[in-house]
């Protein structure tokens, strides 16, 4: 680890000021994915301003039929969050999943889907429920605008995440196969049946979270396993690695899909 | 027997330290004056050193030193070597590549070391280790062990084809005439796949040179701290052996990677006088060990076993490429050899065998002894052969095992690969591993699995391994440059408590319980007052060290030694006190006592009276400790039956190991319950090796499963609860404990239980490790499946 500068402010509007007038500073929210960064010596930030003691950022809330949870709420938090459970409880099972317990404990919402890792878990959740990504700036960013690339997301420089709202779906499941290493998902498919129509995101499988079309037509028509039997993932775009081939990965896809739709009930 | 003696389930003296982070590890010393060291390392699998920079890494805040290559040839240190001469058909000795503590004009893979920076703190030490300048001209690598004799470019350049032995043993002539006349056939090729060893401690050193007494200590994670010792002095040469003390405190797992004379140790050792006397630590950090511990396995092989038409084994043939690394390690010729070829034979009465081995140099890591060593490699190939060749004739894979097992009284039995078995019932211990497993209900198991959408499948493996190694001269005709002994020294105090110095080291194992067990039972002296003393050069006798299961059979045995010797001693003294002839004096329980009397003395009046000699025998030294060698007669040989049950899961190859049951022929037992552990955690090492391990290389030679993002280590949940039995079994004769050793058994026999099981479930063997992809898409294209469909 470089040496860096160590900032722990106790409001947002603190949390800005530091970032805006530190340009090569990085927020730390759970830290699970950057801290061993920094210890590989693969990052060298000038600042670490550490989000963890900024009350306004944590806690779960029902707001219009579904759920607002802050960005620095731990994955436990949902998991174990009886609000969650009773209002969404797809999403709580997906944090419950979401690597070992010491992850689950230091882990964030915001922390996962602002660093928008291919194979993380929490960015099929808010693409699948058409969440919206709301920040420091006042912006509330559809999911499907928010997630951009590998790694990459709709955030500018200078804004926080404060919090993610996920409208109550009719239905919802999530079905992820481990990589057997990092468990990380090597597929993992969130199915929910929405007011606005069927939405079906796919993580693990591609550069980034996409949103399965095809599976989403399939079960627009008919919500059932059957459903799926007749699509075809394309495996030209997904990701092919020591672990899972791209062709591997289409064919899972299908079967987490059935299998999240099994969990959906 | 004793309460907690022989034969008891007594909990483990270590575990409350070790649990309740009490332990005592290198990386827990801190010596005054402590420098750091990090070493800077090859980025490339190949390249030739064009310059090396030291002046800005010099010029880093807190830099003490920065060595290289040209440093340790300048002050004369001797190369790493190979401590095991095996030599080719021809008779030429095997070609051994140099081997520096620091690279010398080239590097052969990612991880070799470059340079080491010492300096006041660790993050100095690392910030510096960034700014040293080397040029590199990179050369093509060699990394397909399949095509390294013929690949573009030489690891050694002075090794042609890479190859560093082609090796041989068994009658040639006579396997080619069985296979002449055999009815059937059964082939197949190989992988075994490399394994990264893994050990929960990372290895750690610190090197510290005392100015005032021109003496050295090192302190590291080393499983055989003697051996260490010799190597550091007698072939490097840093200090003399009499001036250099090695200590391994705690040690948290070795597997057979702390065997081995690494080049990080011995440079902080050296560097500790370079600035002057300084201690110099180095601790690996955890990507470190991937790509420097010796890593294990990597065979390509090819066998064929000759069958009559009932299904005996006429002969079997092997052909195995085995890969070595970029340098030899320091018993890695040994393993694809003596440790794999010599077992070839199983537990079968297959009359003829014949084997040869090329080993290659390829730009990876070096590869050594890991749990089994070489073990694994020779039951894997013959188990899931073996099965094969049930398959192809139509027989149960149980029948033909039942046909071709070494029936019980032919025992002593001599193979046809040079070892000579000394007792085995296996016929037996296979009929009790099938009945536990209920293996003739598994159709209605299968059954209930297909309702429930799952391919269920059975797999036996029956595995032997030869442990307590090793007789001397026999290691030694075979080009041992060491002898495999072990000691022990047993000392009494005036109060009657025991120290039990051992040559061996736990690292893990439990031997500060199974040895303290031993001595209260052939002292007769309550457990708790024994204290096993061990893994300190200066304080225990020389000692061979701990690896191939050999510190209960060759270690313990020692100790039996030096515990008769105490008694011999103790009857003359009792004899003296009691006023009676040597010859009527009778030792048991704790007791000297005149036959058919009841006079005694209790061994601690007779300890007493041996550092008190008030009232002594004439001419009889005071004091009361001994110290024995024991070198064993013959290796034992471990041998049991592993019963598997998988499930796969049809849509995603996902294999799960529903149940597993092993039935172990260990001799006689000290502890069932620290034996079970050593079962448990081989089961798993096994299970990790056949499912989820596997070191990768991309055609470079970078490592592409450098970290546990990528490199699968079995968890909890990957692992049924295990059903261990060991079997009331066949007392081994090489000791005269009748032990055998039970540390390797379970990553011996594992893996082809497994394999078995998945080829039962889904009629296609699926190469280690068996991903979920490879078993998936081996179901796509099975045979078996297409026709139940």
């Amino acid at each position: 680890m470089y040496a860096f500068d160590y900032f722990r402010p106790s409001t947002l509007a603190e949390a800005a000021q530091l970032l805006a007038s530190n340009p090569e500073a990085k927020l730390l929210a759970g830290g699970q994915t950057y801290i061993p960064t920094l210890k590989q010596r693969l990052a060298k930030p000038s600042a670490l301003i550490d989000l963890a003691h900024i009350a306004e950022l944590r806690g779960i809330s029902e707001e219009a039929g579904g759920l607002t949870i802050g960005a620095m709420t731990r994955h436990a938090e949902v998991a174990a969050s009886p609000v969650v459970k009773r209002v969404i409880p797809a999403l709580a099972a997906l944090a419950e999943e979401i690597g070992d317990p010491q992850v689950r404990n230091r882990g964030t919402l915001g922390g996962s889907i602002a660093n928008n890792d291919p194979a993380a878990d929490y960015p099929a959740a808010v693409l699948g429920l058409g969440a919206t990504v709301r920040t420091s700036k006042g912006r509330a960013i559809a999911a499907d605008d928010f997630f951009t690339g590998m790694f990459e997301t709709a955030l500018e420089p200078d804004e926080i995440i404060t919090a993610v709202h996920f409208p109550k779906p009719e239905k919802a499941g999530y079905a992820k196969f481990p990589n057997p290493a990092s468990r990380y998902a090597i597929v993992g498919v969130f199915v929910a049946k929405t007011a606005a129509g069927v939405r079906v995101a796919v993580t693990g499988a591609a550069p980034c979270v996409f949103r399965a079309t095809a599976i989403e037509q399939a079960l627009q028509s008919a919500w059932s396993e059957a459903a799926i039997d007749g699509v075809r993932i394309d495996p030209a775009n997904l990701n092919s690695d020591i672990h899972a081939s791209a062709e591997y990965r289409a064919h899972l896809i299908t079967v987490m899909a059935k299998r999240a739709l099994r969990a959906a009930g | 027997m004793a309460e907690k003696g022989i034969g008891a389930r007594v909990l483990r003296k270590e575990d409350l330290r070790f649990i309740s982070g009490r332990g005592h590890y290198t990386d827990d010393i801190n010596l005054p004056g402590q420098a750091y060291a990090v070493f800077v390392r090859s980025p490339h699998a190949h390249a030739r050193i064009k310059r090396i920079d030291k002046g800005p890494a010099l010029a880093s805040p807190g830099v003490l030193a920065v060595l290289d290559g040209q440093d340790v040839a300048a002050d004369r240190l001797g190369n790493l070597v190979c401590g095991w001469l095996v030599k080719s058909k021809d008779g030429s000795p095997m070609k051994m590549g140099k081997h520096p503590l620091l690279a010398q004009e080239k590097v052969r893979y990612v991880g070799d070391r470059v340079a080491v920076v010492i300096a006041e703190t660790y993050h100095q030490a690392k910030d510096a280790a960034e700014k040293l300048i080397v040029e590199y001209e990179e050369l093509p690598a060699v990394v397909d062990l399949a095509k390294a004799h013929d690949a573009p470019a030489l690891v050694h350049d002075e090794i042609p084809n890479n190859l560093c032995y082609d090796w041989e043993l068994g009658d040639k002539a006579a396997v080619d005439a069985a296979f002449a006349k055999a009815h059937h056939i059964t082939r197949a090729q190989f992988v075994n796949n490399r394994l990264v060893p893994n050990a929960i401690e990372p290895r750690a050193a610190i090197g510290h040179w005392d100015p005032g007494q021109d003496a050295y200590t090192l302190y590291m994670t080393s499983q055989n701290p003697h051996v260490h010792r010799l190597v550091i002095s007698a072939f490097i040469g840093i200090a003399p052996e009499h001036k250099l003390r090695v200590v391994a405190p705690d040690v948290g797992g070795g597997f057979g990677s702390k065997i081995f004379i690494y080049g990080e140790e011995c440079v902080v050792l050296w560097a500790s006088k370079k600035i002057g006397g300084r201690p110099v630590k180095w601790t690996a950090e955890r990507s470190e060990s991937f790509i420097t511990d010796a890593h294990g396995r990597d065979h390509v092989t090819t066998a064929e076993l000759a069958l009559d038409k009932e299904g005996n084994f006429l002969a079997l043939r092997v052909n195995t490429k085995a890969n070595l690394g970029a340098y030899m390690s320091t018993f890695s010729s040994c393993i694809p050899t003596y440790l794999y070829a010599t077992l070839l034979a199983g537990q079968y009465k297959t009359p003829a065998i014949y084997c040869d081995v090329q080993a290659y140099y390829t730009n990876t890591v070096p590869v050594d002894a890991y749990r089994g060593a070489g073990r694994p490699e020779a039951s894997f190939l013959l188990e899931t052969l073996v099965d094969q060749a049930a398959i192809e004739l139509g027989m149960d894979p149980a029948d033909i095992r039942r046909k071709n097992f070494i029936p019980k009284d032919a025992f002593p039995y001599q193979t046809p690969v040079a070892l000579v078995y000394d007792t085995g019932d296996y016929a037996r211990v296979f009929e009790e591993a099938l009945k536990i497993a209920d293996y003739y209900g598994f159709p209605a198991r299968r059954a209930e699995s297909e309702k429930r959408g799952k391919l269920r499948g059975i797999g036996l493996s029956c595995y032997i391994e030869a442990c307590g190694i090793a007789p001397s001269a026999v290691v030694g005709s075979l080009g041992a440059g060491v002898g495999l002994w072990e000691s022990a020294k047993v000392r009494f105090t005036h109060t009657g408590k025991v120290q039990v110095l051992t040559g061996t080291h736990t690292h893990g194992q439990g031997h500060e319980t199974t040895f303290a067990q031993l001595v209260a039972d052939k002292l007769g002296v309550p457990f708790e007052d024994v204290e096993v003393i061990h893994g300190d050069t200066d304080k225990t006798p020389v000692g061979m060290g701990t690896y191939g299961s050999r510190s209960l059979a060759v270690g313990g045995e020692a100790i039996v030694k030096a515990c008769e010797k105490i008694i011999a001693k103790g009857k003359k003294i009792a004899a003296h006190l009691l006023e009676a002839s040597e010859g009527d004096i009778e030792f048991k329980d704790g007791k000297f006592t005149v036959k058919g009397t009841d006079k005694s003395k209790t061994i601690g009046e007779v300890v007493f009276a041996a550092y008190v000699p008030h009232n002594y025998p004439p001419g009889l030294e005071p004091g009361m400790e001994e110290t024995a060698f024991f070198d064993p007669p013959n290796f034992t040989f471990p041998a049991g039956t592993y019963v598997c049950e998988v499930e796969v899961d049809p849509q995603t190859g996902k294999v799960d190991i529903v149940r597993f049951i092993a039935v172990d022929d260990f001799g006689n037992v000290v502890n069932p319950m620290i034996v079970e552990g050593q079962v448990h955690g081989g089961l798993v090492q096994g299970i990790g090796q056949a499912l989820l391990e596997g070191a990768r290389y991309d055609e470079s030679g970078q490592l592409l499963t450098g970290s546990y993002m990528d490199y699968a280590m079995p968890r909890a949940s990957d692992v049924p609860f295990f059903e261990v039995v060991t079997t009331q079994g066949t007392p081994a004769v090489a000791n005269s404990l009748g032990v055998k050793g039970c540390g390797e058994a379970g990553a011996i026999g594992a893996p082809a239980a497994v394999i078995n099981a998945i080829r039962n479930a889904i009629g296609v063997r699926v190469e280690m490790p068996a991903t979920p992809e490879r078993v998936w898409r081996a179901i796509q294209q099975s045979p078996m499946l297409k026709a139940a469909e």
